[in-house]
């Protein structure tokens, strides 16, 4: 889980800019680190995302369309099989039927004499056989050379009816034997002839005629143009791919017919034929998409948990470092602090004995001409001495590493007593000090001493930034059920954002020659040693707050 | 007070003897000497009651001379100052059987009353 970075433990730091400064010291640069970094892991997560996705998902979509490209070829394929196959058959059907038909006529035309075919009766019983051994045949006629039908059986009433106009008459007188196009005729009815011309002295004509056309799924009315482009002629039977007039995808297997004018043509659309592949086909996609998706919230999902571990592995590295580097440099400080004290102490030791000596010999030895003035220099002296003094104990005191120790404190009692060092200065410069604890706080383990220094050092900075008739507010609560918080706020000058941030640093201080720049340093690292953490407020002329957090029970003296 | 006698051990000669001298404006019967060597001779030649050791010193420190003493003069009680302050230094004064463990530069009459109730018999507990 990615860390809320609204949640703090003690000890932890958060910056706000703005009007108000805040700074809660445990980890200083910690929170700027995650600032800096969190835009690295966000790439991180970004990058894995994208690459993981990149290779799984992208093998998974160009699998799946390498294999719905092969299969559609495949299902394809045998798809035109049959109808290639139907073409063919219904080609060499309709040829036979063309060709017996014809081959019929001929036969007739050749083996009976012309008064033979002119016997209106016998016509009719050889129209009577005809139906009867070849199926198709409707009405059969016989034409003189003027194309007037001087015989005629059938069921329409066509007998000497003129077809020297037609185009299939002129056809056959050319060509001996003709089949027309399908046409509607005298009869009011589409119908197609076959004709044979009788090469015998009186020059008879045989025609059968036949009713062929119905009614068409795709291709329009009867007799009306093919919507279709007329394809390209072949003598084999072709299979090729069209398109009808709404666009929609067709397989077409057409054959052009021997001794006719016709094109046979074999239509299917191609969403009725592939019915099944396209079921299988939105299957596959949506398993695609649900794997897609799958896969994407898994990578999501992985991607984030893994950088969030190297993220919190990252910070628990960067934040052992730098709390080893805070120790070093605390160490190396205190002992900077100690060997600078020893050194000025023993100088200080040997100014402070012989001003007192000078002070002593003036003022305990018999009166001296000039004697008050004397011990008004020796004070100054042992005044300034007193100073020093001061400096290098709080440095001694700083190099102090000591065991903590722990009992059993009332908040209310310490900071009372903590109080108590500064109620004549609260009294002298009218400063108002309030002290609020709730009723229920509970008592600590803690250690008195380095608790009462840490308080010590805080207010004293109150008092320091508050003017006369300023006022501090010290209030104890329960910070969560294992912490207490402490706030001291007062309404002094405030610090500003950039001193706010070093204001725990060693040596840092504002107060000038008469601070060391230790007093914050060593509140910071007591209350990191006591479990705790220590949060600033402050806004530059409002006032400054600082919350310390403490453990109920030190842990870490516990451990 | 007027019986009281204190040896003052301390390398820097201008702190050890005005410190021995403003013992002696407030009736105290000080000496003092610079090197811990001087200190050990001044014991056996004489009797002081109370002893006030500079820790650190060139060759023997303030402990060791103490031990030495403790030798010679078990019931000497001895006083140890420093400027080093540490608290490792503290510990190993007073658990050496030191009376009292003082930080320089300290107060006149904190010093002064420390000598008295050392010589008094009562010891602080280390």
């Amino acid at each position: 889980m990615i860390p809320d970075p609204g949640l703090r433990k003690p000890g932890e730091l958060k910056l706000e800019t703005g009007g108000k400064n805040r700074l809660a010291h445990g980890h200083h640069d910690e929170r700027t680190m995650a600032r800096e970094t969190s835009q690295s892991y966000r790439q991180l997560l970004t990058y894995s995302v994208l690459l993981t996705a990149l290779v799984s998902v992208v093998p998974l979509v160009l699998m799946t369309g390498a294999n719905h490209r092969q299969y559609w070829q495949t299902m394809k394929s045998e798809m035109r099989q049959p109808i290639a196959r139907l073409t063919s058959n219904a080609r060499m059907s309709i040829e036979d039927f063309i060709e017996k038909h014809l081959a019929a006529l001929t036969y007739l035309a050749n083996d009976r004499s012309h008064d033979e075919l002119c016997d209106q009766l016998r016509l009719a019983t050889t129209l009577a056989n005809l139906k009867e051994s070849f199926h198709g045949f409707v009405d059969i006629g016989i034409l003189d050379e003027q194309g007037r039908q001087s015989y005629y059986a059938g069921p329409y009433d066509v007998k000497n009816k003129d077809y020297s106009g037609h185009d299939w008459f002129r056809e056959v007188c050319v060509k001996g034997q003709y089949v027309s196009d399908v046409f509607l005729g005298y009869r009011n009815l589409p119908h197609f002839i076959i004709a044979v011309k009788k090469s015998q002295a009186g020059g008879g004509r045989f025609q059968a005629l036949r009713i062929i056309q119905t009614q068409t799924r795709f291709s329009g009315n009867l007799l009306e143009r093919c919507p279709l482009e007329v394809p390209p002629y072949s003598t084999r039977t072709e299979l090729v791919d069209s398109v009808d007039k709404t666009g929609k995808q067709l397989f077409l297997g057409y054959a052009y017919l021997n001794q006719t004018p016709f094109i046979l043509m074999v239509l299917e659309r191609q969403e009725d034929v592939m019915k099944n592949w396209f079921s299988l086909r939105n299957d596959s996609i949506l398993l695609l998409v649900g794997s897609v998706a799958v896969l994407l919230v898994v990578i999501l999902g992985g991607c984030s948990y893994f950088v969030n571990r190297i993220r919190e592995a990252d910070f628990s590295y960067r934040r052992a470092l730098h709390n080893i580097q805070y120790t070093n440099k605390m160490a190396s400080i205190g002992r900077l602090a100690a060997g600078v004290a020893h050194e000025i102490n023993n100088p200080l030791a040997i100014i402070n004995e012989n001003a007192g000596l000078l002070k002593d010999i003036v003022s305990l030895k018999a009166a001296q001409p000039g004697g008050h003035d004397f011990v008004k220099i020796a004070n100054a002296i042992l005044k300034s001495v007193t100073r020093c003094k001061a400096i290098t104990h709080r440095l001694l005191g700083f190099a102090k590493r000591m065991d903590t120790t722990t009992e059993t404190i009332v908040l209310e009692t310490l900071l009372r007593e903590v109080l108590g060092f500064l109620g004549r200065e609260a009294e002298h410069r009218n400063i108002q000090v309030n002290v609020t604890v709730d009723a229920d706080l509970p008592q600590i383990e803690s250690d008195r001493g380095q608790l009462q220094q840490v308080f010590l050092n805080i207010v004293t900075n109150a008092f320091a930034a508050v003017q006369d008739g300023g006022k501090i507010d010290i209030s104890a609560s329960s910070h969560d059920p294992g912490h207490v918080a402490i706030a001291i706020s007062d309404n002094g000058h405030g610090i500003s954002k950039e001193n706010l941030e070093q204001i725990f640093e060693p040596f840092f201080t504002t107060k000038q020659e008469y601070g060391t720049g230790l007093g914050l340093s060593i509140t910071y690292g007591i209350v990191q040693k006591l479990g705790g953490g220590i949060e600033v407020e402050s806004t530059v002329g409002v006032g400054t707050r600082f919350t310390v957090i403490l453990p109920l029970r030190n842990q870490k003296v516990a451990e | 007070m007027e019986n009281l006698t204190v040896l003052v051990v301390d390398d820097e000669e201008e702190l050890a003897f005005a410190l021995a001298e403003r013992l002696k404006l407030r009736g105290i019967d000080a000496e003092a000497c610079t090197t811990s060597e001087q200190a050990l001779r001044r014991i056996e030649d004489s009797v002081y009651d109370v002893a006030i050791l500079d820790v650190k010193m060139p060759g023997m420190g303030g402990v060791c001379l103490m031990n030495r003493i403790r030798e010679k003069r078990p019931s000497l009680q001895v006083i140890l100052f420093s400027g080093h302050g540490s608290e490792q230094e503290r510990e190993e004064g007073l658990g050496g059987g030191a009376f009292d463990y003082l930080v320089k530069p300290f107060d006149i009459e904190e010093l002064v009353q420390t000598i008295l109730t050392a010589s008094g018999g009562s010891r602080k507990s280390s």
